[in-house]
Protein backbone atom coordinates (compact mmCIF):
# COMPACT_ATOMS: atom_id res chain seq x y z
CA UNK A 1 0.00 0.00 0.00
CA UNK A 2 1.38 2.95 -1.10
CA UNK A 3 0.62 6.14 1.83
CA UNK A 4 1.47 9.71 0.71
CA UNK A 5 1.34 12.53 3.01
CA UNK A 6 0.83 16.17 1.44
CA UNK A 7 4.11 17.94 2.16
CA UNK A 8 3.39 21.66 1.85
CA UNK A 9 5.56 23.14 4.81
CA UNK A 10 2.56 22.72 7.12
CA UNK A 11 3.85 21.94 10.74
CA UNK A 12 4.68 18.77 12.41
CA UNK A 13 4.28 16.07 9.95
CA UNK A 14 6.81 13.72 11.00
CA UNK A 15 4.79 12.40 14.01
CA UNK A 16 1.95 11.42 11.33
CA UNK A 17 4.78 9.47 9.35
CA UNK A 18 6.09 8.09 12.77
CA UNK A 19 2.22 6.85 14.05
CA UNK A 20 1.74 5.56 10.31
CA UNK A 21 5.51 3.16 11.03
CA UNK A 22 3.98 2.34 14.70
CA UNK A 23 1.14 0.62 12.79
CA UNK A 24 3.08 -0.98 10.61
CA UNK A 25 3.45 1.18 7.74
CA UNK A 26 5.44 2.84 5.94
CA UNK A 27 4.41 7.04 4.54
CA UNK A 28 6.34 9.11 1.97
CA UNK A 29 5.85 12.89 2.35
CA UNK A 30 5.71 14.72 -1.03
CA UNK A 31 4.27 17.96 -2.50
CA UNK A 32 4.66 16.25 -6.24
CA UNK A 33 1.66 16.08 -8.17
CA UNK A 34 1.77 12.71 -9.70
CA UNK A 35 3.16 11.02 -6.84
CA UNK A 36 0.34 12.12 -4.76
CA UNK A 37 -2.07 11.04 -7.86
CA UNK A 38 -0.65 7.30 -7.57
CA UNK A 39 -1.36 6.90 -3.70
CA UNK A 40 -3.19 4.74 -2.46
CA UNK A 41 -4.15 6.49 0.76
CA UNK A 42 -3.61 10.34 0.78
CA UNK A 43 -3.11 11.95 4.33
CA UNK A 44 -3.52 15.91 4.22
CA UNK A 45 -2.13 17.25 7.77
CA UNK A 46 -1.93 21.16 8.48
CA UNK A 47 -0.59 22.84 11.62
CA UNK A 48 -0.81 27.16 11.24
CA UNK A 49 -2.88 29.18 9.90
CA UNK A 50 -5.68 28.62 7.22
CA UNK A 51 -4.95 31.69 5.14
CA UNK A 52 -0.89 31.27 4.20
CA UNK A 53 -1.79 27.45 4.39
CA UNK A 54 -3.96 27.86 1.31
CA UNK A 55 -1.59 30.54 -0.38
CA UNK A 56 1.12 27.43 -0.19
CA UNK A 57 -1.57 25.08 -1.86
CA UNK A 58 -2.40 27.62 -4.88
CA UNK A 59 1.35 28.47 -5.11
CA UNK A 60 1.69 24.64 -5.89
CA UNK A 61 -1.51 23.41 -7.84
CA UNK A 62 -2.25 21.27 -5.18
CA UNK A 63 -5.42 23.11 -4.66
CA UNK A 64 -6.65 21.89 -7.39
CA UNK A 65 -5.28 18.29 -7.14
CA UNK A 66 -6.69 17.38 -3.52
CA UNK A 67 -10.56 18.32 -4.58
CA UNK A 68 -10.39 15.75 -7.61
CA UNK A 69 -8.55 12.75 -5.32
CA UNK A 70 -10.31 9.53 -5.89
CA UNK A 71 -8.32 7.49 -3.72
CA UNK A 72 -9.25 8.08 0.08
CA UNK A 73 -7.78 11.15 2.04
CA UNK A 74 -7.60 12.06 5.27
CA UNK A 75 -7.65 16.13 6.42
CA UNK A 76 -6.37 16.49 10.06
CA UNK A 77 -6.64 19.11 12.53
CA UNK A 78 -6.10 22.77 9.87
CA UNK A 79 -6.19 20.15 7.02
CA UNK A 80 -9.76 19.16 7.74
CA UNK A 81 -10.51 23.19 7.63
CA UNK A 82 -9.03 23.21 4.44
CA UNK A 83 -11.06 21.01 2.87
CA UNK A 84 -14.55 23.43 4.03
CA UNK A 85 -15.89 25.58 2.34
CA UNK A 86 -14.34 29.11 3.82
CA UNK A 87 -12.44 29.61 7.22
CA UNK A 88 -12.47 33.02 9.50
CA UNK A 89 -9.05 32.33 10.21
CA UNK A 90 -7.43 34.79 8.26
CA UNK A 91 -11.05 35.10 5.92
CA UNK A 92 -10.13 32.69 3.40
CA UNK A 93 -11.79 30.04 0.85
CA UNK A 94 -11.08 26.96 1.34
CA UNK A 95 -10.88 23.64 -0.98
CA UNK A 96 -14.44 23.69 -0.76
CA UNK A 97 -15.56 19.51 -0.22
CA UNK A 98 -17.31 19.74 2.75
CA UNK A 99 -19.82 22.14 2.60
CA UNK A 100 -19.56 24.33 6.08
CA UNK A 101 -17.66 26.81 7.03
CA UNK A 102 -15.14 27.63 9.42
CA UNK A 103 -15.62 29.84 12.69
CA UNK A 104 -13.67 30.92 15.90
CA UNK A 105 -14.57 29.79 18.84
CA UNK A 106 -16.34 32.75 21.50
CA UNK A 107 -14.65 34.09 24.11
CA UNK A 108 -16.87 32.06 26.55
CA UNK A 109 -14.17 29.55 26.23
CA UNK A 110 -10.44 29.69 26.65
CA UNK A 111 -9.17 29.90 23.35
CA UNK A 112 -7.02 27.31 21.80
CA UNK A 113 -8.49 24.55 23.22
CA UNK A 114 -5.91 22.39 24.10
CA UNK A 115 -6.55 18.93 25.25
CA UNK A 116 -8.45 15.77 25.32
CA UNK A 117 -12.17 15.64 24.92
CA UNK A 118 -14.59 13.47 23.89
CA UNK A 119 -16.10 12.43 20.91
CA UNK A 120 -19.67 10.90 20.49
CA UNK A 121 -22.61 10.35 17.76
CA UNK A 122 -20.09 8.53 15.94
CA UNK A 123 -21.27 7.66 12.47
CA UNK A 124 -18.78 6.24 10.32
CA UNK A 125 -16.01 3.22 9.35
CA UNK A 126 -13.38 5.53 10.42
CA UNK A 127 -14.65 4.63 13.93
CA UNK A 128 -15.23 1.01 13.22
CA UNK A 129 -14.58 -0.76 17.27
CA UNK A 130 -14.25 3.00 18.63
CA UNK A 131 -17.03 3.29 21.48
CA UNK A 132 -18.42 6.82 22.00
CA UNK A 133 -17.33 9.23 24.57
CA UNK A 134 -13.53 7.78 24.04
CA UNK A 135 -10.55 10.89 24.66
CA UNK A 136 -9.25 12.13 21.68
CA UNK A 137 -6.60 14.99 21.33
CA UNK A 138 -6.81 18.60 19.84
CA UNK A 139 -5.53 21.66 19.64
CA UNK A 140 -7.29 24.81 17.81
CA UNK A 141 -9.49 27.90 18.15
CA UNK A 142 -11.24 27.38 14.93
CA UNK A 143 -14.26 25.03 14.70
CA UNK A 144 -16.43 23.11 11.82
CA UNK A 145 -20.22 23.47 13.02
CA UNK A 146 -22.51 20.40 12.64
CA UNK A 147 -23.45 19.66 9.60
CA UNK A 148 -24.85 16.95 7.35
CA UNK A 149 -21.55 15.99 6.61
CA UNK A 150 -20.27 15.64 10.41
CA UNK A 151 -19.30 11.81 11.40
CA UNK A 152 -17.84 12.62 14.87
CA UNK A 153 -18.93 15.76 17.45
CA UNK A 154 -17.41 16.75 20.17
CA UNK A 155 -18.46 19.79 22.57
CA UNK A 156 -16.81 22.77 23.69
CA UNK A 157 -18.64 25.67 24.68
CA UNK A 158 -21.11 24.08 22.15
CA UNK A 159 -20.98 21.30 19.86
CA UNK A 160 -19.25 21.39 16.67
CA UNK A 161 -17.61 18.30 14.04
CA UNK A 162 -15.13 16.67 15.66
CA UNK A 163 -14.92 14.50 12.28
CA UNK A 164 -16.14 15.21 8.48
CA UNK A 165 -16.82 12.57 5.56
CA UNK A 166 -18.19 13.06 2.25
CA UNK A 167 -17.06 10.24 -0.11
CA UNK A 168 -14.24 9.14 -0.51
CA UNK A 169 -12.73 12.22 2.27
CA UNK A 170 -12.11 12.06 5.73
CA UNK A 171 -11.24 14.94 8.12
CA UNK A 172 -10.92 15.04 11.59
CA UNK A 173 -10.47 17.95 13.85
CA UNK A 174 -8.16 15.98 16.32
CA UNK A 175 -4.62 14.76 15.89
CA UNK A 176 -5.43 10.74 15.35
CA UNK A 177 -1.54 10.58 15.57
CA UNK A 178 -1.67 12.41 19.07
CA UNK A 179 -4.45 10.67 20.41
CA UNK A 180 -3.02 7.38 21.95
CA UNK A 181 -4.56 4.28 21.04
CA UNK A 182 -7.44 5.65 20.75
CA UNK A 183 -6.26 7.30 17.72
CA UNK A 184 -4.11 4.71 16.47
CA UNK A 185 -6.77 2.69 15.99
CA UNK A 186 -8.80 5.42 13.54
CA UNK A 187 -5.77 5.64 11.59
CA UNK A 188 -5.63 2.36 11.19
CA UNK A 189 -9.34 2.34 10.29
CA UNK A 190 -8.28 4.74 7.58
CA UNK A 191 -5.77 3.09 6.27
CA UNK A 192 -7.63 -0.55 5.95
CA UNK A 193 -10.35 0.90 4.74
CA UNK B 1 -16.13 17.40 27.90
CA UNK B 2 -12.42 19.19 28.31
CA UNK B 3 -10.53 16.89 30.40
CA UNK B 4 -8.23 18.14 32.71
CA UNK B 5 -4.24 17.35 31.87
CA UNK B 6 -1.90 15.55 34.21
CA UNK B 7 1.41 16.38 32.66
CA UNK B 8 4.68 14.66 34.17
CA UNK B 9 8.08 17.06 33.53
CA UNK B 10 11.37 15.34 32.54
CA UNK B 11 14.64 17.31 33.09
CA UNK B 12 16.86 16.49 30.30
CA UNK B 13 20.52 17.00 30.49
CA UNK B 14 22.95 15.74 27.74
CA UNK B 15 20.18 13.62 25.90
CA UNK B 16 19.58 11.84 29.70
CA UNK B 17 16.94 12.26 32.18
CA UNK B 18 18.76 14.02 35.15
CA UNK B 19 17.16 13.78 38.75
CA UNK B 20 16.96 10.19 40.11
CA UNK B 21 14.49 8.91 39.00
CA UNK B 22 12.53 5.72 40.81
CA UNK B 23 11.71 3.13 38.49
CA UNK B 24 12.42 0.01 39.35
CA UNK B 25 10.70 -1.97 36.12
CA UNK B 26 13.14 0.85 34.11
CA UNK B 27 16.24 -0.99 31.80
CA UNK B 28 17.67 1.99 31.61
CA UNK B 29 16.99 5.49 34.36
CA UNK B 30 18.33 7.88 32.03
CA UNK B 31 16.73 6.91 28.88
CA UNK B 32 14.09 9.42 28.44
CA UNK B 33 12.29 7.68 25.49
CA UNK B 34 11.82 4.89 27.81
CA UNK B 35 10.37 6.84 30.65
CA UNK B 36 8.19 8.89 27.96
CA UNK B 37 6.63 5.21 26.71
CA UNK B 38 5.88 4.40 30.33
CA UNK B 39 4.01 7.83 31.13
CA UNK B 40 2.20 7.26 27.87
CA UNK B 41 1.15 3.94 29.12
CA UNK B 42 0.28 5.10 32.57
CA UNK B 43 -1.87 8.05 31.34
CA UNK B 44 -0.18 11.15 31.07
CA UNK B 45 -1.73 13.40 28.84
CA UNK B 46 0.85 15.35 28.07
CA UNK B 47 4.51 15.34 28.47
CA UNK B 48 7.28 17.96 29.18
CA UNK B 49 10.91 17.80 28.49
CA UNK B 50 12.89 20.19 30.02
CA UNK B 51 16.80 20.31 28.62
CA UNK B 52 19.06 22.03 30.96
CA UNK B 53 22.39 20.89 29.32
CA UNK B 54 25.02 23.89 28.36
CA UNK B 55 26.85 22.61 25.64
CA UNK B 56 27.26 23.53 22.23
CA UNK B 57 26.43 20.14 21.22
CA UNK B 58 23.12 21.18 23.25
CA UNK B 59 20.69 21.93 19.95
CA UNK B 60 22.11 18.56 17.95
CA UNK B 61 21.37 16.31 21.15
CA UNK B 62 18.29 17.40 22.10
CA UNK B 63 16.68 17.59 18.26
CA UNK B 64 17.92 13.77 18.21
CA UNK B 65 16.37 13.01 21.45
CA UNK B 66 13.03 14.75 20.28
CA UNK B 67 13.16 12.52 17.36
CA UNK B 68 13.36 9.50 18.97
CA UNK B 69 10.30 10.65 21.62
CA UNK B 70 8.25 11.50 18.71
CA UNK B 71 8.91 7.97 16.66
CA UNK B 72 8.07 6.06 19.63
CA UNK B 73 5.05 7.71 22.17
CA UNK B 74 1.42 8.86 21.10
CA UNK B 75 0.69 11.78 23.16
CA UNK B 76 1.93 15.17 22.78
CA UNK B 77 5.21 16.73 23.98
CA UNK B 78 6.60 19.88 24.69
CA UNK B 79 10.29 20.32 24.85
CA UNK B 80 11.82 24.07 27.06
CA UNK B 81 15.14 24.72 28.31
CA UNK B 82 17.45 27.39 26.30
CA UNK B 83 15.33 28.23 22.74
CA UNK B 84 15.53 31.63 21.94
CA UNK B 85 15.17 31.89 18.27
CA UNK B 86 12.58 30.72 15.37
CA UNK B 87 15.37 28.32 13.99
CA UNK B 88 15.41 26.47 17.01
CA UNK B 89 12.09 25.97 16.60
CA UNK B 90 12.03 25.01 13.80
CA UNK B 91 14.30 22.08 13.84
CA UNK B 92 12.69 21.03 17.25
CA UNK B 93 8.55 21.00 15.37
CA UNK B 94 10.71 19.35 12.36
CA UNK B 95 11.85 16.43 14.26
CA UNK B 96 8.17 15.86 15.79
CA UNK B 97 7.91 18.10 19.03
CA UNK B 98 3.91 19.58 19.29
CA UNK B 99 4.68 22.65 21.48
CA UNK B 100 7.91 24.42 22.50
CA UNK B 101 8.42 26.27 26.15
CA UNK B 102 10.12 29.62 25.87
CA UNK B 103 11.11 31.53 29.46
CA UNK B 104 14.06 33.64 29.48
CA UNK B 105 14.47 34.38 26.32
CA UNK B 106 10.61 35.36 26.00
CA UNK B 107 11.30 38.02 28.93
CA UNK B 108 14.44 39.29 27.43
CA UNK B 109 12.89 39.82 24.00
CA UNK B 110 8.77 39.58 23.99
CA UNK B 111 8.84 40.18 19.98
CA UNK B 112 9.95 36.27 20.18
CA UNK B 113 6.57 35.31 20.83
CA UNK B 114 4.71 37.32 18.01
CA UNK B 115 7.75 35.99 15.88
CA UNK B 116 7.31 32.36 16.81
CA UNK B 117 3.22 32.61 16.45
CA UNK B 118 3.49 34.47 13.09
CA UNK B 119 5.44 31.61 11.71
CA UNK B 120 4.37 28.44 13.48
CA UNK B 121 1.23 29.40 14.99
CA UNK B 122 -0.28 29.80 18.75
CA UNK B 123 -1.10 26.24 19.29
CA UNK B 124 2.29 25.36 19.39
CA UNK B 125 3.54 28.40 21.98
CA UNK B 126 3.33 27.90 25.53
CA UNK B 127 5.01 30.74 27.29
CA UNK B 128 6.98 29.34 30.84
CA UNK B 129 6.58 31.52 33.44
CA UNK B 130 8.67 31.74 36.62
CA UNK B 131 7.76 33.64 39.17
CA UNK B 132 7.68 34.32 43.30
CA UNK B 133 6.43 36.85 45.85
CA UNK B 134 8.37 39.76 47.05
CA UNK B 135 6.59 41.87 49.46
CA UNK B 136 3.41 40.68 48.89
CA UNK B 137 3.43 41.04 44.96
CA UNK B 138 4.31 37.96 41.85
CA UNK B 139 7.66 39.01 40.33
CA UNK B 140 8.82 37.21 37.40
CA UNK B 141 12.24 35.48 38.12
CA UNK B 142 14.90 34.05 35.42
CA UNK B 143 17.42 31.31 35.67
CA UNK B 144 15.18 28.78 37.96
CA UNK B 145 14.10 31.77 40.28
CA UNK B 146 16.75 33.34 40.94
CA UNK B 147 17.38 36.46 39.15
CA UNK B 148 14.07 38.81 39.70
CA UNK B 149 12.77 40.65 37.07
CA UNK B 150 11.30 44.29 36.55
CA UNK B 151 8.11 42.46 35.43
CA UNK B 152 5.16 41.71 37.19
CA UNK B 153 3.37 38.31 36.76
CA UNK B 154 -0.29 39.42 35.92
CA UNK B 155 0.71 42.23 33.67
CA UNK B 156 3.56 39.93 31.94
CA UNK B 157 0.93 37.21 31.72
CA UNK B 158 -1.35 39.23 29.81
CA UNK B 159 0.96 40.77 27.42
CA UNK B 160 2.27 36.96 26.69
CA UNK B 161 -1.60 36.48 25.91
CA UNK B 162 -2.00 39.22 23.89
CA UNK B 163 1.39 38.38 21.64
CA UNK B 164 -0.11 35.66 20.65
CA UNK B 165 1.02 32.67 22.85
CA UNK B 166 -1.37 29.58 23.07
CA UNK B 167 -0.67 28.32 26.86
CA UNK B 168 0.83 29.61 30.11
CA UNK B 169 2.70 27.38 32.45
CA UNK B 170 3.09 29.53 35.65
CA UNK B 171 5.93 27.98 38.39
CA UNK B 172 5.65 29.55 41.62
CA UNK B 173 8.96 29.51 42.79
CA UNK B 174 7.68 29.90 46.73
CA UNK B 175 6.04 26.61 46.04
CA UNK B 176 8.42 24.23 43.90
CA UNK B 177 9.94 21.59 45.78
CA UNK B 178 7.70 22.19 48.57
CA UNK B 179 5.24 19.86 48.26
CA UNK B 180 2.56 21.95 50.14
CA UNK B 181 0.50 22.50 47.21
CA UNK B 182 0.38 24.20 43.99
CA UNK B 183 -0.11 28.58 44.04
CA UNK B 184 -3.89 28.45 43.59
CA UNK B 185 -4.47 32.05 44.67
CA UNK B 186 -2.19 33.25 42.01
CA UNK B 187 -3.32 30.60 39.56
CA UNK B 188 -7.40 30.97 39.82
CA UNK B 189 -6.35 34.82 39.05
CA UNK B 190 -4.19 33.85 35.81
CA UNK B 191 -7.13 31.24 35.11
CA UNK B 192 -9.87 34.46 35.76
CA UNK B 193 -8.17 37.66 33.79
CA UNK B 194 -6.90 34.98 31.01
CA UNK B 195 -8.40 33.73 28.28
CA UNK B 196 -5.74 30.73 27.44
CA UNK B 197 -5.10 27.38 28.84
CA UNK B 198 -3.28 27.68 32.35
CA UNK B 199 -0.65 24.71 33.34
CA UNK B 200 0.22 24.59 37.33
CA UNK B 201 3.34 24.04 38.39
CA UNK B 202 5.31 23.64 41.18
CA UNK B 203 4.11 22.33 44.53
CA UNK B 204 2.73 18.88 44.52
CA UNK B 205 2.91 16.98 47.38
CA UNK B 206 -0.06 14.67 47.19
CA UNK B 207 -3.37 13.58 45.39
CA UNK B 208 -5.08 16.40 47.26
CA UNK B 209 -3.06 18.97 45.65
CA UNK B 210 -4.36 18.23 42.18
CA UNK B 211 -8.20 18.62 43.36
CA UNK B 212 -7.58 21.57 44.80
CA UNK B 213 -5.65 23.08 41.50
CA UNK B 214 -8.38 21.61 39.34
CA UNK B 215 -11.00 23.49 41.27
CA UNK B 216 -9.41 26.34 43.34
CA UNK B 217 -6.53 26.88 41.25
CA UNK B 218 -9.23 26.81 37.86
CA UNK B 219 -6.06 25.51 36.42
CA UNK B 220 -6.53 23.58 33.03
CA UNK B 221 -3.48 21.15 33.25
CA UNK B 222 -1.19 20.68 36.40
CA UNK B 223 2.65 19.41 35.96
CA UNK B 224 4.85 17.97 38.32
CA UNK B 225 8.11 16.00 38.38
CA UNK B 226 9.53 14.19 41.56
CA UNK B 227 6.05 13.08 42.58
CA UNK B 228 5.71 11.24 39.49
CA UNK B 229 9.62 9.97 39.20
CA UNK B 230 9.21 8.60 42.78
CA UNK B 231 6.10 6.80 42.35
CA UNK B 232 5.37 8.83 45.39
CA UNK B 233 1.82 9.19 42.89
CA UNK B 234 0.49 6.80 40.25
CA UNK B 235 -1.24 8.78 37.30
CA UNK B 236 -3.69 5.85 36.89
CA UNK B 237 -4.20 6.29 40.60
CA UNK B 238 -3.96 9.89 40.69
CA UNK B 239 -6.93 10.38 37.85
CA UNK B 240 -9.52 7.80 39.43
CA UNK B 241 -9.30 9.42 42.19
CA UNK B 242 -9.78 13.14 40.41
CA UNK B 243 -12.62 11.34 38.55
CA UNK B 244 -14.23 10.59 41.62
CA UNK B 245 -13.80 14.12 43.10
CA UNK B 246 -15.86 15.16 40.16
CA UNK B 247 -12.76 16.51 37.45
CA UNK B 248 -13.18 15.51 33.85
CA UNK B 249 -10.03 13.02 33.21
CA UNK B 250 -9.31 10.80 30.50
CA UNK B 251 -8.85 7.18 32.05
Amino acid sequence: MKIVIINYGAGNIQSIKFAIKRLGYEAVLSHDIEEIKSADKVIFPGVGEASSAMSKLRASGLDKLIPNLKQPVLGICLGMQLMCHSSEEGDTKGLGIFDVDVIKFTNEVKVPQIGWNQIANLKSELFKNIEEKEHIYLVHSFYAPLCKETIAESEYGIKYSAALAKNNFYGTQFHPEKSSEVGEAILKNFLES
Amino acid sequence: MLAKRIIPCLDIKDGRTVKGINFVDLRDAGDPVELAEIYSREGADELVFLDISATEQKRKTLAELVYHVAEKVNIPFTVGGGISSVEDVDILLQNGADKVSINSSAVKNPQLINDLVAKFGSQCIVVAIDAKQIDGEWIVHLVGGKVPTERKLFEWAKEVEERGAGEILFTSMDHDGTKDGFANEALSKLSTELNIPIIASGGAGNMQHFTDTFVEGKADAALAASVFHFKEIGIKDLKEKLKGNGIPVRL
